[in-house]
């Protein structure tokens, strides 16, 4: 293998690394004595270019690559394009900031989350998505802890920081309990290990260890504790990066191991024959998130924490799909997942803006917002109708990919239990997602509102995202083409 | 031609938007004139399906669209669906005639008000479930809207009762639809392919009630009615006018289309418990509203027992009385319209109460003549006297009934008279009560505002329309029957299943 | 077949003045009676030119017959036998004589004198039609205006009285439209004629049991009776027969005059058209069964309603229930008519004898009981809504014409031999003793309560000392003497000629009776 060869497949990471490190540069050196505003614009349009140059970079580059640590495929390049996309609309949405006076940290923190994720996913290594999956961490944690001026910032980063060092560990621990039972860490190797001999109990322990790592990541019950104090207490632009791109890698490997790594693992007679050993405990993690997140989001009354428990049910409707089969799992669980994104981003930014012009994020403060910021408003409505599931919306065409491959699994419609649990549960999804609707729509503002400063950038990507969900929903095979494509070529 | 109709209403919807909110009278005109622009491409399209002869399913647009899940834009018609379409034009346009005094966000309103009616026509066109489905659903949140910005009493409660109840509907239908499509082979969401294809009887056992009740729950089935009457009152008139005229009409065209087209052995193992709900439905709904003090309650519930016909109509198995469920549709649609009319806006606009015992002193045959007139013709109708839609209707469903269910017949008939004598309580309280000694009118007498314009042509179309398919029948007959000839609906009838 | 539409004409007639009286300006009071009467005399000369036109020959006349709705077998059929002919007549003669009697309305008169109008337009296609579609929908909506005009130009009680009079009436037709539909799902057809010969043939039931029957009806016989039972709901409803009388006291006596009339003149007769038209030749082997309980009914009627009109104070009331009365007589003599009869048509002169007199009975009942109820509309006029038995008396010393024209009038309604009350009930008595004696017999009782109730009437108000208030009381003006005079012309000429109806009606009266002999 030649360095050129590798230098050429980690360019990407590589052009958003260097972006990191001149977003530092150009604020430290040429804009210390400049207003904020113009700081984050400068620093935020440098971290901007440094990703649009990856995306370029990615779309001009064939694609495919097998290195020992890294492995490039369309399906990851799509993955990493997607990824890149969020950041910068988070960049977008942090544009006008009022929480940090360190702007380069900031965007060079946030880009070095970026280049984590995207390491993680083109990795198909367990300890080089270890160290990924770290990078992204500490990252994350860094950002949430961001607005140094509130208390409650520092404590959700400090349970993010806990929660996540924990499952960290545990996951490390699986990964060190999987390396010894089959001698690999590379996942084809273990699921070709795997396959030579017969499962033991202490591949369960394996298993379980090396989810909850990534449970954690993904907002699943029950290890979604930190989900509602740090989407509350975060950064907004932080919190929707954390809902979205972390998101969507996270998701990503979480299927990669499955269904790769652990693909030849069959389950027990006990568990219906046809399911895979790990199903199990995939059931109850989706299971548990999608109650949970539906019902205790009811009772909430911070737009933010309803988006939060939100964010848990749909991880618990997403990994309905790693239940169908190989092609269709990774595809509707893709779609799902990237629409979510896209639309939580958009919620979290819409919220921002409501911050930013002196309200906060309780739900009368979004009373009668329709007659304040009709266009803002429009697109909230837009996202709110696609988390729950409103067609013609992107939100509702995933769920239904999702539902239908999940439905589709099993033989004789073995896992429409969790299907019925699924649509019933999302059924109960509507009432929260309509309070928020109403106080936007139907409720009379306030007697003296703020006013609604929506800046121009802000308000483009919204408007852009939303018209995403609303063209994705209406024509979803604009994705899903690519999406199929891509793993089609991996085959 | 008949796809229009989908897309005007939601075009429509887009360019209010973008009208100026100040102009609250363009916006009134431009509604107007897309209403309008939606029932003459529905009629339209029904003059040239007669004059080209055709009865069965007829193709208008059938283009891939999720290729992955053997998705197709499949839209289609046939005598049922057009039938409907023209109601819901209909409808529409009266909505428009009757929401003319609307000042309130008067663009939103309309804007909603066409999402709705798009949903509408689209789930009436629709020939692949999933498309069914996305129209369905899309007409949701439109009502949720109008209701709780738009409604009075109550509003946010009946908006919401509504939303869950459609929704938790919808979701049993989402569920029966992916199954299957999944037992079929996922192959295809087509309605047609998937009708061909023989679920086993054990599926069907289950699939028929999941799908059909998700369905009927917007039809007013009986015990899933209660979002009905609430919906109903707290709804703004033209949004009540929707609701009870065509969104009703939403859950029994799917749970025929769907739910009975697609699992005939559950139709068939099922019939005679659905029927006992539906008759249930009709006397309990006539009950019901013989003793609410609301006006636009008393309207509800005999929404609720009405439909309980079109419930019944559908389980007859036999073809006269799946005619007259849908005939009962279109009736209903009309007639529960026209009522929805009178009394939220002639009447309630006016008088600013609902309240039967309030109204009654003030005699309103004096001061609203016009809105009593239309009132008692309405009620004729709706209490199924001959020479009105609803009889010919009735008519067919209990003559279904008769041949399959005699005793339920009986149950069904009695809860005619209740009909009867619901509508003449509130008849008498409303509009025709005289002034008792204690309580005097206020001196001068009571001084309304006129019943302006667009309120009369509102008020006359449906009028005639009731009138003329009450002694024509034939003009919808003749629609309706070759399309329950066509042999997707053959499995449907008595024994033919087995 | 092809000819002029003779009967949609006659319906037309009334329907459209009906409109036409309702779009008037509402100030003009007089010029919308004066329309309506009008219109309603432009029918009774269509009905009386009609009546001269008709060939007595026992066919169907003035036949009209198009599809309809052929889905569902409906069709526009209408035409004329001696029957129907008789009582369009009937209703165009009672028609303007309330609406000339009506004089004095004041509140809203144009609406009043519309819905006089359509209801005429409700009797004629009643009376008319052949096809139970269309027949139903003018059975149905005669409905409406007769609600109205009781509820808006009532009495005190006349909110629950319409109520009660509209809600009955319901009950007896929505059974009756069940029975029909089972009748329909079964053959196939609404035509009464087909129908008819189809019950003649005695295919009816076991039609209706293999379409209808199993579980729920287990034998042909059930079936058939529940059925028959239905359709006898609705028109022993209408007519009314005891017990399904009690909305009728009160909604005779709470509607206006000129209502009362035509309830009591016309629209009772529905009920009674209806037992012959419909019940007898569609359901005779039914009605055999159960005849002995049906004539016990009809019995009851008579003798209770008489009773009952002895009891009771008011005027009205009093007449409402003779109403009853003379109405059970046309009951018993269809019933009668019904019986089954040995072999061969020995009984047919019997039968025959009943069925005219129950037809003239029909007649008369109309002319003598609108008569008697614009009498008492006049007493109340002139008392100020006075109308107690007992609130009146000598009133002859003040009012010899008023006190002379009233009795005739009751003679006629008691059957005074020279008076056209006469020769109907002689002839459903001559009927009815030799078919049923016992029946006949205990019914003899009513004739004789109702002469006491009729000659106290006369006695208590027209005799005996004049009371001090009333001294001022006016004669019938020449006005009410015009009004009244062609009506009491009629009990003469038909009392002395009764065979100018029998002769129309002999012919259908002897298809009937071949009808049921089969």
């Amino acid at each position: 293998m030649n360095l050129f060869e590798l230098l050429k497949a980690v360019a990407p990471e590589l052009i958003v690394t260097a972006g990191a490190f001149l977003v530092l540069l150009v604020d430290l050196a040429f804009m210390r004595g400049h207003e904020i505003k113009r700081r984050l614009a400068v620093s935020g349009g440098v971290a901007c270019l440094a990703c649009l140059a990856a995306i370029v970079w990615i779309s001009q580059s064939s694609g495919t690559a097998n290195l020992p640590m890294l492995s490039l495929t369309p399906l990851t390049q799509l993955i990493k394009q997607v990824l890149i996309g969020l950041t910068i609309f988070t960049i977008i949405v942090s544009l006008n900031a009022k929480f940090t006076t360190h702007v380069g940290e900031y965007f060079a923190i946030l880009l070095l989350a970026a280049v984590g994720l995207m390491l993680l996913v083109s990795s198909e290594n367990l300890l080089m998505i270890f160290v990924a999956l770290e990078l992204v961490s500490l990252s994350l944690y860094a950002l949430s802890a961001f607005n140094k001026a509130s208390l409650a910032s520092a404590e959700a980063a400090l349970k993010y920081f806990f929660f996540g060092g924990m499952s960290a560990a545990f996951t490390l621990f699986g990964i060190s309990l999987i390396y010894g039972l089959t001698g690999h860490t590379e996942l084809g190797a273990i699921a070709a290990a795997m396959k030579a001999q017969s499962v033991e109990p202490v591949f369960y322990v394996a298993l379980v260890m090396t989810l909850i790592g990534f449970a954690f990541k993904i907002a699943a019950a029950p290890l979604h504790l930190w989900v509602p104090d740090t989407y509350y207490a975060a950064p907004t632009p932080i919190a929707a990066f954390i809902a979205s791109g972390s998101k969507v890698g996270c998701f990503f490997v979480l299927a990669r191991i499955l269904i790769q790594g652990f693909e030849s693992n069959h389950g027990s007679a006990a568990w219906q024959q046809f399911v895979s050993g790990w199903m199990p405990v995939i059931a109850v993690l989706a299971l548990a998130s999608m109650l949970l997140g539906n019902i205790a989001a009811i009772a909430q009354t911070s737009v933010k924490r309803i988006l939060a428990y939100s964010a848990i049910a749909q991880a618990g409707y997403a990994l309905l799909a790693l239940f169908a089969h190989e092609q269709r799992a990774m595809a509707s669980l893709l779609y799902f997942v990237i629409t979510y994104a896209i639309t939580v981003l958009g919620s979290l930014a819409v919220v921002s803006i409501v911050e930013n012009s002196g309200s906060r994020d309780r739900l009368t403060d979004f009373a009668g917002l329709s007659r304040r910021a009709p266009v803002l408003s429009g697109c909230m409505l837009i996202f709110i109708l696609s988390l729950a599931g409103i067609p013609p919306l992107a939100g509702f065409f995933g769920k239904f990919y999702v539902f239908t491959s999940a439905a589709g699994a099993a033989k004789d419609l073995g896992m429409l239990w969790l299907v019925i649990a699924a649509v019933g549960a999302s059924a109960i999804s509507l009432y929260y997602y309509l309070q928020i609707l109403k106080q936007i729509y139907v409720a009379d503002a306030p007697v003296s509102p703020t006013a609604i400063q929506t800046p121009v950038f802000a308000g483009i990507g919204i408007v852009v995202l939303a018209a995403a969900v609303v063209v994705l929903g209406c024509a979803p095979d604009l994705l899903l083409d690519k999406i199929l494509a891509a793993i089609n070529s991996v085959g | 031609m008949l796809a229009w109709t989908i897309y005007i209403s939601f075009l429509g919807a887009a360019a209010l938007v973008f009208l100026p909110r100040e102009n609250a009278r363009l916006i009134r005109w431009v509604s107007l004139v897309i209403a309008l622009a939606g029932l003459l491409c529905g009629v339209a399209a029904i003059c040239q399906y007669q004059t080209n002869g055709s009865s069965g399913v007829v193709e208008i647009l059938n283009i891939p669209w999720i290729k992955d899940l053997g998705i197709s834009f499949y839209l289609a018609a046939d005598g049922i669906s057009l039938t409907l379409v023209l109601l819901t034009g209909i409808a529409a346009v009266c909505g428009v005639l009757f929401s003319w005094n609307i000042e309130h966000r008067v663009k939103e309103f309309f804007a909603f008000y066409f999402a709705l009616i798009g949903g509408v026509y689209g789930v009436f066109l629709s020939f692949d479930l999933f498309l069914l489905f996305v129209f369905y659903e899309i007409a949701i949140v439109p009502k949720y809207f109008l209701i709780a910005i738009w409604g009075s009493k109550r509003r946010e409660y009946g908006a919401m009762k509504l939303a869950i109840y459609s929704f938790v509907g919808s979701a049993m239908v989402l569920i029966g639809i992916i199954a299957a499509y999944i037992v079929s082979g996922s192959s295809s969401f087509n309605l047609l392919e998937l009708a061909s294809y023989p679920f086993s009887e054990t599926f069907q056992a289950w699939a028929f009630p999941l799908v059909f009740i998700g369905f009927a729950i917007l039809a007013g089935l009986w015990p899933f009615h209660t979002w009905a009457p609430m919906g109903h009152s707290a709804a703004p008139t033209a949004a009540s006018m929707l609701l009870a005229g065509v969104v009703m009409k939403l859950g029994a065209y799917g749970a025929l289309r769907v739910a009975m087209t697609l699992f005939p052995l559950g139709l068939e193992r099922w019939h005679n418990e659905i029927a006992l709900l539906a008759v249930i439905g009709i006397v309990y709904g006539a009950t019901v509203a013989l003793i609410q003090r609301d006006f636009k309650f008393v309207i509800g519930y005999s929404s609720v027992s009405h439909m309980g016909f079109v419930l019944l109509g559908l389980m007859t198995l036999t073809q006269i009385g799946l005619s007259g469920a849908v005939l009962q549709m279109f009736s209903h649609g009309i007639i529960a319209g026209l009522l929805f009319g009178v009394v939220g806006r002639m009447v309630y606009e006016r008088a600013h109460t609902r309240d039967l015992d309030e109204l009654q002193p003030m005699n309103l045959s004096k001061a609203l003549p016009f809105a009593a007139v239309t009132f008692v013709i309405a009620s004729a109708a709706s209490m199924g006297l001959p020479g009105f839609s609803g009889f010919v209707a009735e008519l067919q469903v209990l003559i279904g009934a008769w041949q399959t269910f005699p005793g339920l017949t009986i149950i069904a008939a009695a809860g005619i008279v209740i009909g009867a004598a619901f509508m003449l309580r509130a008849l008498i309280k409303a509009f025709f009560a005289e002034n008792e000694p204690g309580k005097t009118q206020p001196a001068g007498g009571l001084h309304f505002e006129a019943i302006s314009i667009p309120e009369r042509v509102g008020a006359v179309v449906l009028l005639t329309t009731t009138v003329a398919i009450g002694l024509w029948p034939k003009l919808l007959l003749d629609l309706i029957n070759p399309a329950l000839n066509s042999p997707l609906m053959q499995p449907l009838w008595k024994g033919a299943a087995l | 077949m092809n000819s002029f539409p003779f009967l949609t004409t006659l319906t037309l007639i009334p329907l459209i003045g009906g409109v036409i009286v309702a779009c008037l300006n509402p100030e003009r009071k007089q010029f919308a009676r004066r329309l309506a009467i009008v219109f309603s005399l432009a029918a009774l000369a269509f009905a009386v030119a009609l009546w001269f036109s008709f060939k007595a020959d026992g066919g169907l006349q003035f036949v009209e017959r198009a599809a309809w709705i052929p889905s569902l077998g409906i069709e526009y059929f209408l035409a004329a036998d001696g029957l129907s002919l008789l009582m369009v007549l009937l209703a165009a003669i009672i028609i303007p004589f309330a609406m000339l009697s009506s004089a004095k309305i004041d509140k809203n008169p144009k609406l009043y004198f519309s819905l006089f109008l359509f209801l005429e337009a409700g009797l004629f296609g009643t009376f008319t039609a052949l096809n139970f579609f269309h027949w139903f929908l003018f059975w149905e909506l005669s409905l409406i205006p007769a609600f109205f005009l009781i509820k808006v130009w009532g009495g005190k009680e006349r909110t629950r009285a319409a109520y009660q009079f509209f809600i009955y009436t319901m009950v007896g037709s929505v059974a009756m439209l069940l029975s029909f539909l089972a009748i329909h799902a079964a053959t196939g057809t609404w035509d009464f004629i087909a129908l008819a010969e189809i019950a003649g043939k005695g295919e009816l039931k076991s039609a209706l049991f293999a379409k209808l029957g199993g579980t729920f009806f287990e034998s042909e016989q059930t079936l058939a009776m529940f059925i028959f039972v239905g359709v006898f709901l609705g028109f022993a409803v209408k007519v009314p027969l005891i017990p399904f009388h009690t909305w009728l006291p009160a909604a005779y006596a709470e509607a206006p005059t000129g209502t009362s009339m035509v309830l009591t003149g016309a629209m009772s007769k529905m009920g009674v058209y209806g037992f012959i038209r419909i019940l007898l030749p569609i359901f005779p082997e039914q009605m055999r069964e159960v005849l002995t309980p049906l004539l016990i009914l009809a019995v009851a009627t008579i003798v209770f309603s008489a009773f009952a009109a002895l009891a009771q104070k008011d005027l009205k009331r009093m007449a409402a229930y003779s109403s009853i009365n003379h109405l059970g007589y046309c009951l018993l003599g269809i019933f009668a008519a019904a019986q089954i009869t040995g072999v061969g048509t020995d009984s047919a002169t019997e039968k025959s004898a009943a069925l005219s007199g129950v037809m003239l009975q029909m007649f008369n009942h109309g002319l003598t009981a609108s008569a008697l109820f614009c009498f008492i509309g006049l007493i109340e006029q002139r008392s100020g809504g006075l109308r107690g038995i007992d609130d009146f008396g000598g009133l002859r010393k003040v009012a010899p014409a008023f006190c002379g024209l009233l009795g005739i009038t009751l003679f006629a309604s008691l059957g005074l031999p020279g008076l056209n009350g006469f020769i109907g009930e002689f002839l459903i008595f001559k009927g009815t003793f030799p078919l049923v004696p016992w029946a006949a017999a205990i019914s003899t009782v009513g004739l004789l309560v109702t002469a006491v109730l009729l000659l106290t009437i006369l006695q208590r108000v027209f005799t005996g000392p004049l009371r001090k208030e009333w001294s001022g009381w006016t004669d019938l003006t020449s006005r009410e003497r015009l009004t009244i005079a062609p009506v009491i012309a009629l009990m003469f000429i038909l009392g002395i000629f009764p065979q100018i109806v029998i002769g129309v009606i002999n012919p259908t009266v002897l298809n009937l009776i071949k009808q049921l002999s089969l």
